[in-house]
C-alpha cells in the first residue's frame, strides 16, 4: 500500500461547482482539494446532497447543462477543468473512466453486450472488429462473467443486476485506465452481490494497478475498502485522512455522527401473552406469465410459497432476503393487496373470503409504509391532504376543520412542524417525506403496519432517526410491525423475530438473537457475512464470505 | 405527545404547488406570454368587437358589394355624385347642382312632370344616404331642391360578395370558431380523461373491452361519419360539437390510459388502496390530477386541430350555415373570390393563423413549464 507521499496523478485544488436554478445560484461544491495517487483507493463519503457526485461529474465534464465548474483539477499535470469536450475525450473513457450506480440504465437495452464493449475499443483503441471481440471476451473473463463467449451475444435485460455492473466495470477497464471512478457502484445491488462486486474491484485494483475513487454513503464499504477517505458535507470536505486513523479518531463532529449513525439499540420485547393481531397460514402468491392475446399460462412464478406468519400486538417481525425473494409480495399478500391463496386472520376475523369492498372498513387497522419516500406521496396534494386521506374514507363525518386539526396532530406525532401541512411533498427532504408517510399510516390508529423497506432510500443518520421514531410510536400505540428489509443492521435494531426468505420460501425463522448469533442456514450466514463484513473483524469475515460464496462464483448460478 | 392540541390552531404555511411552479416557469417564457396576450386580444375582440363595428353581421349593403378595405369612410367623394344620379334616375328625374357640404348633400331634381315626393324614399333605401328633406319646391313640383344627409360607413376589412361588413363577420366568425374549438375540446377532454383513466386503472378485461371500442371508433372514417350525422339529423350547430367531440376524445383516452398505467404502479396509488380509498376516490384524487400535465399540453394542440376541422367541414358545406359564419366559411368564400377581392381571404386567414400560432406557442410553453426536465 503506497501512501499519499507519491506524487498524485490526479490533484484537485479549489474546485467549485455551481448550478443556475430557478431559485438563484446553487453552490454545490465549495472549493475542495483532493489528491489521488497511482494505485490508491480513495473514498469520498457523504450523505445525499453533500456534493460528492458533482465533484467527480465536474472532473469528467459531465455536469448538467445549467452547472459549471471553477478551480483546478490536474491529471498528470494536465488541466481538466475548462477543457473542451473533444480534448477531454483523450482522458475521459480511456485514462479516467467511470461506473455508475444504476446498472439497469447505464447499458443501452438495444445493443448486445459484446457490441457495447467493443465499440469504444474500435473507435478509441483503433482495434479491428475481430480484435475488439477477442478483447471483449478477455474483459468479461477478467470481471468473472461465466461463459463470456456466449454472453457477448446477450442483451442487457438477460443479465442480472450484478452481472450488468460487472459488464459496466469491464467497459470501464477496456482502455486500461489509471483512475476508475465508481459512483455508488453497489448501492442498487443486494448485499451478497455487493460483497462480490467489491471483492472484484479490490482484486482488479491490485492486478491492474489503477487508482479507484470510490463515492459512497456507506461507511462500511469505506472502512473495508479505501486507503484514504474524504468526508464531505454541504459541498465542503470536513475531514480527510488515512481510513483507519479517521475511523479510530474522527476529529470533526460530522464524521463522528456519521460513524455513530449505525442504528443502535434493541427492541424491548412485547409483554408475554399479548394478543395475536394477525395470523397467516400457507400464504401463496403466484404470477402467471402469459404469452399472446389469448395465450395460456405458460410459466408460473411462485413469488410467495407456503409462508406461515403470526404477529402479536407490540411485536415486530422482520422479513429479510434479497430482491426477488418475495418479501414485499408477502407484505402485500397479508394486507390482501395482491391476490393470494391461504388463510389470513386479523384478530378474530377471517379475511380470506372478503372481496375488496368488504375489506375497505378493515383497512383502517392494516397499514402500509413504502420504501420510496418520493414515489409514495402524491405530488399534487398538500401534505395535510395526504395525511388525512384515510380519514376521508373511514371517518367521512369529520369536517374540513377537524381534519386539518388531525393533520396537525399527526405531523406533530412524527416530529414534523405542523404548520407545514399546506406544503407540497417536493418541498421536503427524504427523511421528512418518510415521516409524512408514517403519519398517513398512523392517523387511522392501525393495529398492524407493514413497513416495506422504509429506511432503505435514506441516509444513515436519517435512517437511525426513523428507526427511533418507529420504536417510540410502537411503544406508544402498541403497534404490531411487519418489517421488510434487506438491511440487517436496521432489522436487528427493530425486530423481535425474523423470517429469512429466499425464492418465495422461508428458509429460516427465529428470534433476532438466534438468527444473528447462530444462523443455521448457509444462506442466512451468507447474508450476515455480506452485511456485516465491514463493522468487525474484517479479515476473518472476508475469509468467511470467500468460503461462503465460493470465490469466483457467478452472481446467479441458476442463469 | 398526541395530545399536543395547543398547536394545531397555528396558521399553516402555504406551500408552492407544482402547478404554481409551472405557472412561474410559463410566465418566464416570452413566446408563450406574447401568445397568451394575442389570444386574449383576439378573444376579447371577437366577444365585444361586433358591438362596436356599427354593422350587423348579416346586414346586406347592396351598394357596397365587394368594397375593398379602407381606413376612410364610405362613400368616398367620387362615389357620391354617380350614386345621387342613380337615385335621381330611379325617380325619373335629373340631378343638377349637386354639392356636398360636410355630411349633407344638396341637389336639385328636375323632371318633365311633377315629382312624387314619396319617391324620395329611394335616397333612404340607398346605403349611402339618409332620409331626404325638401328645402324648396318650384315649377309646380317639377323642380325640387333637396337636402340629403350622407351616411358615412367604415369598412375596415371591406365587404363580401353580398355587401356585408367583413370586419363584423370575421369577429362573429371568431366567436363561432373559438367556441367550437374550446367547447368541443373541453367535451372531448372530459370524456377522454374519464374514459382513459377508468380503462387504465381497472385494467384487465374491462381495459381490453374499453380500448377495443376505441379502436372500432377509430376505424370509422371521419367524413363519412359526419355526412351520416348530417343525413340523419340535418345541418345543425350542435352537431358539430358532437361530431368533433366524438372523434377527438379517442386520442385523449389513449394518452390518459397510457399515463394511468404508469401512475397506477406508483406507490402513492398503492398507499391509497391500502387506506381503503374507493376506486372513484383514487381516480379523482390521485390518478386524474397527475395525468393533467400532458392533457393540458394536448389540449392546446387540440383546440387548433378542432378549429381546423370545423373550417374543413364548413369548407365542404357540412358545417355552420349562412348567415352565421365561421373562419372556415369565410376562408372558403375568400378562396372563391381570390381574383379581384383577395382581402376576403386575407383577413379571416390572418385571424385563424394568429390564433393557431398563439395556441401552439402556448402549448410548447406549457409543455416546457410542466416538464422542465425534458427541455
Amino acid at each position: 500500500m503506497e501512501e499519499a507521499a507519491a506524487s498524485p496523478i490526479l490533484s484537485v485544488r479549489g474546485l467549485h461547482v455551481r448550478f443556475r436554478t430557478g431559485q438563484g445560484v446553487l453552490h454545490a461544491v465549495k472549493g475542495i482539494d483532493l489528491d489521488v495517487s497511482a494505485g490508491e483507493t480513495v473514498a469520498i463519503v457523504g450523505e445525499s446532497g453533500s456534493g460528492k457526485s458533482q465533484t467527480v461529474m465536474a472532473l469528467m465534464g459531465l455536469l448538467a447543462a445549467n452547472g459549471w465548474a471553477q478551480g483546478s483539477a490536474r491529471y498528470r499535470g494536465e488541466e481538466l477543468i475548462g477543457l473542451p469536450p473533444a480534448a477531454l475525450n483523450r482522458y475521459r473513457g480511456s485514462k479516467i473512466t467511470m461506473i455508475f450506480q444504476e446498472p439497469m440504465s447505464s447499458l443501452d437495452p438495444l445493443y448486445r453486450i459484446g457490441d457495447q464493449i467493443a465499440l469504444p475499443l474500435i473507435t478509441h483503441g483503433g482495434l479491428s472488429r475481430r480484435q475488439a471481440q477477442a478483447r471483449a471476451v478477455d474483459l468479461l473473463r477478467l470481471v468473472r462473467i461465466p461463459d463470456p463467449e456466449r454472453r457477448l451475444a446477450s442483451y442487457p435485460h438477460e443479465l442480472s443486476g450484478g452481472q450488468r455492473q460487472r459488464v459496466m466495470i469491464a467497459m470501464a477497464l477496456a482502455n486500461r485506465p489509471d483512475i476508475l471512478i465508481a459512483d455508488e457502484p453497489t448501492t442498487a445491488l443486494d448485499v451478497t452481490v455487493q460483497a462480490r462486486i467489491l471483492e472484484l474491484l479490490a482484486e482488479l485494483k491490485h492486478r491492474l494497478g489503477m487508482a479507484i475513487v470510490f463515492i459512497t454513503h456507506d461507511l462500511g464499504i469505506v472502512r473495508r475498502f479505501a486507503e484514504r477517505t474524504y468526508v464531505m458535507k454541504d459541498g465542503e470536505v470536513v475531514e480527510s485522512g488515512a481510513t483507519p486513523a479517521l475511523f479510530a479518531a474522527p476529529q470533526h463532529p460530522y464524521t463522528r455522527r456519521l460513524i455513530e449513525a449505525e442504528p443502535r439499540g434493541r427492541k424491548t420485547p412485547p409483554p408475554p401473552g399479548a394478543p395475536v393481531v394477525l395470523d397467516a397460514k400457507d400464504i401463496r402468491v403466484r404470477f402467471e406469465l402469459r404469452s399472446g392475446l389469448f395465450g395460456r399460462a405458460r410459466h408460473e412464478i411462485r413469488a410467495v410459497d407456503d409462508v406461515d406468519l403470526d404477529i402479536r400486538a407490540g411485536e415486530t417481525v422482520g422479513v429479510v432476503g434479497e430482491s426477488g425473494s418475495g418479501k414485499s409480495t408477502l407484505g402485500r399478500a397479508i394486507l390482501r393487496l395482491v391476490p393470494a391463496a391461504g388463510l389470513v386472520r386479523f384478530e378474530d376475523r377471517n379475511l380470506t373470503p372478503l372481496d375488496p369492498r368488504a375489506m375497505r372498513p378493515i383497512r383502517k387497522h392494516l397499514q402500509l409504509v413504502f420504501q420510496d419516500p418520493f414515489g409514495s406521496l402524491s405530488p399534487r396534494m398538500t401534505v395535510g391532504e395526504i395525511v388525512t386521506e384515510g380519514l376521508l374514507v373511514h371517518q367521512p363525518a369529520l369536517t374540513g376543520r377537524e381534519r386539518d386539526k388531525r393533520a396537525a396532530q399527526a405531523l406533530e406525532e412524527v416530529r414534523l412542524d405542523p404548520s407545514s401541512r399546506n406544503r407540497f411533498p417536493h418541498e421536503f427532504s427524504g427523511g421528512q417525506r418518510q415521516r409524512i408517510a408514517i403519519a398517513r399510516a398512523l392517523i387511522l390508529r392501525p393495529k398492524l403496519v407493514v413497513l416495506d423497506e422504509p429506511t432503505s432510500a435514506l441516509d444513515r443518520s436519517v435512517q437511525s432517526e426513523i428507526v427511533e421514531l418507529l420504536r417510540e410510536l410502537q411503544q406508544e400505540h402498541g403497534l404490531a410491525y411487519l418489517f421488510i428489509s434487506h438491511d440487517l443492521a436496521v432489522v436487528r435494531a427493530l425486530s423481535d423475530r425474523i423470517l429469512v426468505m429466499k425464492e418465495g420460501r422461508v428458509v429460516e425463522r427465529g428470534t433476532t438473537a438466534e438468527i444473528f448469533t447462530q444462523p443455521r442456514e448457509v444462506y442466512t450466514r451468507e447474508l450476515m457475512a455480506a452485511a456485516f463484513l465491514s463493522s468487525t473483524a474484517r479479515s476473518h469475515l472476508t475469509r468467511r464470505v470467500r468460503s461462503a460464496c465460493g470465490g469466483n462464483r457467478p452472481d446467479h448460478p441458476a442463469e | 405527545m398526541a395530545e399536543a392540541a395547543a398547536l394545531p390552531t397555528t396558521e399553516a404555511v402555504l406551500g408552492r404547488s407544482l402547478w404554481a411552479d409551472a405557472k412561474a416557469r410559463l410566465f418566464r417564457n416570452r413566446a408563450a406570454v406574447a401568445s397568451m396576450v394575442v389570444l386574449a386580444a383576439i378573444a376579447i375582440a371577437c366577444l365585444f368587437g361586433p358591438l362596436l363595428t356599427t354593422h350587423a353581421y348579416d346586414r346586406v349593403h347592396q351598394d357596397y358589394v365587394r368594397t375593398p378595405p379602407s381606413l376612410f369612410a364610405y362613400p368616398q367623394p367620387d362615389q357620391i355624385r354617380p350614386a345621387a344620379e342613380r337615385v335621381a334616375a330611379r325617380m325619373r328625374a335629373r340631378a343638377e347642382a349637386i354639392a356636398v357640404e360636410g355630411d349633407a348633400l344638396r341637389l336639385t331634381l328636375t323632371a318633365q312632370r311633377p315629382i312624387d315626393e314619396r319617391l324620395l324614399a329611394f335616397f333612404d333605401r340607398s346605403d349611402l344616404f339618409g332620409p331626404a328633406r325638401v328645402i324648396e319646391r318650384a315649377e309646380e313640383g317639377r323642380r325640387l331642391a333637396v337636402e340629403v344627409p350622407v351616411e358615412r360607413r367604415y369598412f375596415l376589412f371591406g365587404t363580401d360578395a353580398n355587401g356585408r361588413d367583413l370586419l363584423t363577420r370575421t369577429l362573429i366568425a371568431g366567436r363561432v370558431s373559438l367556441a367550437i374549438g374550446f367547447l368541443a375540446t373541453a367535451v372531448s377532454i372530459t370524456i377522454g380523461v374519464v374514459y382513459g383513466a377508468v380503462s387504465g386503472y381497472l385494467g384487465g378485461r374491462v381495459d381490453l373491452l374499453m380500448m377495443r371500442l376505441v379502436d372500432i371508433l377509430y376505424a370509422l372514417p371521419f367524413i363519412f361519419f359526419v355526412i351520416m350525422l348530417v343525413v340523419f339529423f340535418g345541418r345543425n350547430f350542435v352537431l358539430m360539437f358532437i361530431a368533433v367531440g366524438a372523434v377527438e376524445w379517442l386520442d385523449m383516452a389513449r394518452i390518459v390510459r397510457g399515463q394511468t398505467l404508469s401512475i397506477k404502479r406508483q406507490e402513492y396509488v398503492q398507499a391509497a388502496e391500502a387506506l381503503g380509498v374507493t376506486t372513484s376516490g383514487i381516480l379523482r384524487r390521485h390518478i386524474i390530477p397527475n395525468t393533467l400535465g400532458p392533457v393540458i399540453v394536448y389540449m392546446t394542440l387540440l383546440v387548433p386541430k378542432v378549429i381546423l376541422l370545423e373550417s374543413f367541414l364548413s369548407f365542404l358545406g357540412l358545417g355552420v350555415q349562412e348567415p352565421m359564419t365561421s373562419w372556415g366559411v369565410l376562408i372558403s368564400d375568400g378562396a372563391k373570390n381570390i381574383q379581384g377581392a383577395a382581402y376576403m381571404l386575407i383577413f379571416p386567414s390572418l385571424f385563424l393563423v394568429a390564433t393557431l400560432f398563439a395556441l401552439n406557442f402556448i402549448g410548447d410553453g406549457l409543455r416546457d413549464a410542466l416538464d422542465p426536465k425534458d427541455r
